[in-house]
């Protein structure tokens, strides 16, 4: 392998630097018109009337939309396949707002100023509805949040909107209720039963949510935006807007972050219906209270967890009861909750029984959606510390325990078949797993062993370790697809199109770095190009942990064939059967080395001389199975035991992700991912007020990781293939995040012996814990 | 009303409200390095230099800068070059949209270590860059680039 497990620097770098105009804000014509929002004050209401005439009067207004005067089509935002596994219950613009932030109206003006104005004037009459604001209290309440007809589900996902549910589901291997009762009667067994709670946690992608769109010169609807799914935001645009597919183009500039937040649609339908209705270029460029209020969170989640296991260690039976809050829209309700079974329980893959159930509620809060992680995250948290609570209970090693039960290669789990996304999964056969090897590494790199018997404590400050695994999943099998277009040059390079989104990630970088390696040539020689809809092909989008291992294996494919084309156009110029000549890179020649010429000078021929033709091509991927990456993590803590306040000083992960394609931009999204994660662990709290209005909806009350909060990271890659991927590679976006809840709950645990089951961690908790 | 400002050397009027931010006043005249990633003077995606210093410019009146100097990241990336270089030798610049403020910011700390005004350390450093967040790269690959930049072991 040359050109992959190679770190080569981003594609973009250069650009990104020196702060060159790459993103969609940057890029808006200068003449855009402006569009602001005007969102709801209230957590629950109906609009009983909106008069808008004040604002419309205005100079400078061009427009101004409420829902009396946008087409009433029901949708959903999430940005996924078709069909989608979230309910259509979300309309461009409604007669009822659903939470504090929610759209009531748009104004399209001159500036933004005129358009801030304009806002001020648009007079509204609310009935103030009681909100519904206890996800434990959702279902059946008496306000229901979705009262209307329209809205439905493309498939049974479990919706029962009268009772506030968005979507429910339930499976079970075994029979988990008798396995639990003999566990309880049996003295050999021992079994935990324990709740955990996870907390919203909000994206904070630096480049708040943009986008605009102009009508171009064949008179079609041109939408630029951050988005990571541009071949999504194209279906829906076109449908709300009734138009043909075909009538659209969607572009995805650079994008400043995402982290799933930007997999949904937010801005986009305005900006479109806009730019459609006025033939003018319209932008709106959320601001970053805007970025908090009116876009999404994580789902927060509740989990009763039982464990039985025997008095050896062997795990028996695992049982997961969920309930999810989904806030005012059923966006990825029904997937989150899913993949907190899916992508957590296959983990401990030996048990007798196992059985995931759950419900996912509206409330009126801010709307849940995808984000790094996608549940797992939060099943992680509830697994990895009841896994630790019984290896106490046990009088086992925690490290031990896992290594007796995680599931290895040449293993499969029934639960890859029955939960899929949204629907029934594949069977699969894990063909690559370090999983024990990545445990016993990190174990030795954060010397688990010496540093778990000797607790130390100092004055008021005491330390400890703590210990998590995790896996996550590569893409969504059977569903994502990735195709890309290879063509040559006249001087021997290529243009590598790709439907796949960059948000960030380096996932050009990557994607040229495997094309170059199929093709035989330098990554020097791949100019890339993605994320377009009218020049590039389809691809899902960057979500699911898929970019590397669906849409490189069809980058993969394509290179594959373009090294099969220049063989036999070399071997027609050199006069020789195909099979007769090699290419090294840089020149095709024949076996014996008679005859050659030069990849430079075969397509100057090409394209000029002789024979004249354009080589192209092309490549297209939907993963049969998606092989999950794995990760080992040590958290080291400090305690302060007179406020509570921790510390984490050290973090340890030794990932397994198959082949690394290129290893330092593996290892900055691993970091990545770990300091997200600690955030959520540590304070990050999506909070709201008795009446439903977010409070954190700025940067100062909602903090995130700053640089001093970063510990000593240590990160390591095992050695792993995945023979289904393209040059052995899984993926690695979302498994960073996996597991800093559990480890740091661990670990703050085996320093004071407070175990502290809700997120955050925060030190009124572990202090409170502490004086019980 | 009008102002003066010297912008990455060049002396520019500017038509300006009372009550606009340097920041949306330097995107618009096309300094478009200079990020609105808050808005709340608490991301530094928009550091600017004033007069060599760093300031926020969305948290900065563009009226109260009338006649001084201002350096975008624009102005100061030939200069920065290697450390562009170093930064994107680790990876870490993924989604790229605090990099132009976080250089901003290294470059007027090279300079206050050069005065001796900053202590040529990780803590002290790090203090320094505390306003520049990011959220995709957990820092820590900036601070590989950033540390071998300034020559700190
Ligand atoms: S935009 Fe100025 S600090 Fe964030
Ligand atoms: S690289 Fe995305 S915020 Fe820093």
């Amino acid at each position: 392998m040359r050109e992959v497990k190679k770190s080569i620097p981003k594609k973009d770098s250069y650009g990104l630097i020196r702060g060159l105009p790459v993103y969609t804000d940057d890029l808006a014509p200068k003449d855009s018109l402006v569009m602001k929002v005007l969102r709801s004050p209230h957590a629950f209401a109906r609009i009983k009337n909106i008069d808008t005439s004040e604002a419309e009067k205005m100079k400078g207004v061009h427009l101004v939309l409420t829902y009396k005067n946008v087409p009433r089509r029901v949708i959903t935002r999430a940005g996924q396949g078709f069909p989608e596994p979230s309910p259509y219950d979300k309309f461009i613009l409604d007669e009822y707002v659903r939470y504090v932030g929610d759209e009531v109206a748009a104004v399209v003006a001159d500036n933004e100023r005129i358009a801030e104005e304009a806002l001020k004037k648009i007079k509204v009459e609310y009935e103030v509805l009681e909100p519904v604001l206890d996800f434990e209290k959702a279902e059946g309440h008496p306000s229901i949040i979705h009262p209307e007809k329209e809205s439905f589900s493309q498939f049974n996902i479990g919706r029962d909107p009268k009772k506030n549910i968005a979507a429910s589901y339930q499976m079970e291997i075994g029979d988990v209720d008798k396995l639990i009762k003999e566990c309880e009667e049996d003295p050999d067994c021992v079994l935990v039963r324990e709740r955990f709670y996870t907390q919203a946690q909000a994206h904070v992608m630096l480049e708040p949510h943009a986008s605009y769109a102009y009508i171009d010169m064949a008179g079609r609807l041109v939408v630029v935006s951050s988005t990571q799914t541009p071949f999504h935001v194209r279906r829906q645009v076109a449908m709300v807007l009734d138009i043909p597919i075909k009538n659209v183009r969607v572009i995805k500039p650079r994008i400043g972050g995402g982290f799933g937040g930007k997999q949904a649609l937010h801005g986009e339908l305005l900006v479109s219906y806009a730019a459609w209705k006025l033939k003018k270029p319209v932008k709106l460029v959320y601001t970053r209270r805007e970025v908090f209020e009116a876009t999404y969170t994580r789902h927060p989640m509740r989990f009763d967890v039982t464990l039985g296991a025997k008095k050896d260690g062997t795990l028996k039976v695992i049982d997961f009861n969920v309930l999810s809050d989904t806030g005012a829209y059923g966006e990825h309700a029904l997937t989150v909750l899913m993949v907190a079974g899916s992508k957590t329980l296959p983990l401990y893959n030996k048990v007798d029984g196992v059985r995931f159930r759950g419900k996912v509620v509206y409330t009126n809060h801010v709307p849940a959606g995808a984000y790094r992680g996608y549940g797992a995250i939060q099943g992680n948290f509830a697994l990895e510390s009841a896994m630790d609570i019984l290896a106490e209970k046990l009088g086992m090693d925690p490290v031990e325990l896992r290594l007796k039960n995680v599931i290895r290669e040449g293993e499969t789990s029934e639960i890859f078949k029955i939960m899929g996304e949204g629907r029934e999964g594949v069977e699969m056969i894990i063909k690559s797993c370090k999983l024990e090897e990545a445990i016993n590494r990190a174990a030795e790199l954060a010397q688990w062993k010496k540093k778990r018997s000797k607790r130390e404590k100092r004055e008021s400050k005491a330390r400890g370790i703590g210990f998590a695994v995790a896996m996550q999943g590569s893409g969504i099998a059977n569903i994502d697809m990735g195709s890309a277009i290879i063509k040559l040059n006249d001087d021997g390079s290529f243009n590598l199109l790709v439907g796949a989104t960059d948000l960030g990630t380096g996932s050009d970088t990557i994607l040229a770095q495997i094309a170059a390696e199929a093709i035989g040539v330098s990554s020097d020689d791949i100019v890339v190009y993605s994320s377009d809809t009218d020049l590039t092909p389809f691809d899902t989008g960057a979500y699911a942990s898929s970019t590397t291992y669906v849409s490189g294996n069809a980058v993969r494919l394509a290179g594959e064939k373009m090294r099969k084309l220049i063989l036999k156009e070399g071997a027609l110029k050199l006069g020789v059967s195909e099979n007769e000549v090699e290419f090294d890179g840089r020149v095709i020649k024949t076996k014996e080395g008679s005859k050659s010429i030069t990849l430079k000078e075969l397509a100057t021929i090409l394209y000029y001389t002789e024979n004249q033709k354009q080589l192209v091509a092309d490549g297209s991927f939907v993963g049969p199975e998606s092989p999950p990456p794995y990760a080992a993590a040590f958290a080291e803590v400090e305690v302060d035991t007179e406020t509570g306040k921790v510390d984490v000083l050290k973090y340890t992960i030794v990932l397994d992700i198959g082949t690394p394609i290129n290893p330092n931009l593996a290892r900055i999204q691993a970091e990545g991912g770990v300091v997200q994660g600690i955030g959520m662990t540590l304070f990050e709290d999506v909070k709201y007020s008795k009446d439903g209005k977010l409070l954190t909806n700025n940067l100062m009350y909602y903090k995130v990781p700053s640089r001093l909060d970063v510990p000593e990271l240590v990160v390591e890659f095992t050695e792993s293939y995945e023979p289904t991927g393209p040059f052995g590679a899984k993926s690695v976006a979302e498994i960073g995040i996996d597991t800093p809840p559990a480890a740091i709950a661990n670990a703050i645990y085996n320093a004071v012996g407070v175990r502290i089951k809700s997120l955050p961690i925060t030190p009124e908790k572990v202090f409170f814990e502490m004086n019980k | 009303m009008k102002i003066n400002l010297k912008i990455n050397g060049v002396w520019k009027e500017v038509e300006i409200d009372p009550s606009d931010y340097l920041l949306d006043v330097l995107r618009r005249e096309g300094y478009l390095s200079v990020k609105k990633g808050c808005d709340t003077g608490t991301c530094g995606a928009c550091t600017v230099l004033r007069d060599g210093y760093p300031i926020l410019s969305c948290a900065t009146l563009a009226a109260t800068c009338d006649g001084h100097e201002i350096t975008t990241a624009e102005g100061i990336a030939d200069e920065m070059e290697d450390y562009a270089k170093m930064l994107a030798g680790e990876g870490a610049e993924q989604c790229g949209f605090c990099s132009p403020g976080l250089m901003v910011m290294l470059y007027a700390l090279k300079k206050e270590i050069e005065n001796g005004k900053v202590k040529k350390t990780k803590e002290d450093i790090r203090r320094y860059l505390i306003g520049n967040l990011c959220r995709c790269t957990g820092y820590a690959g900036q601070e590989r680039a950033i540390f071998r930049y300034l020559g700190v072991e």
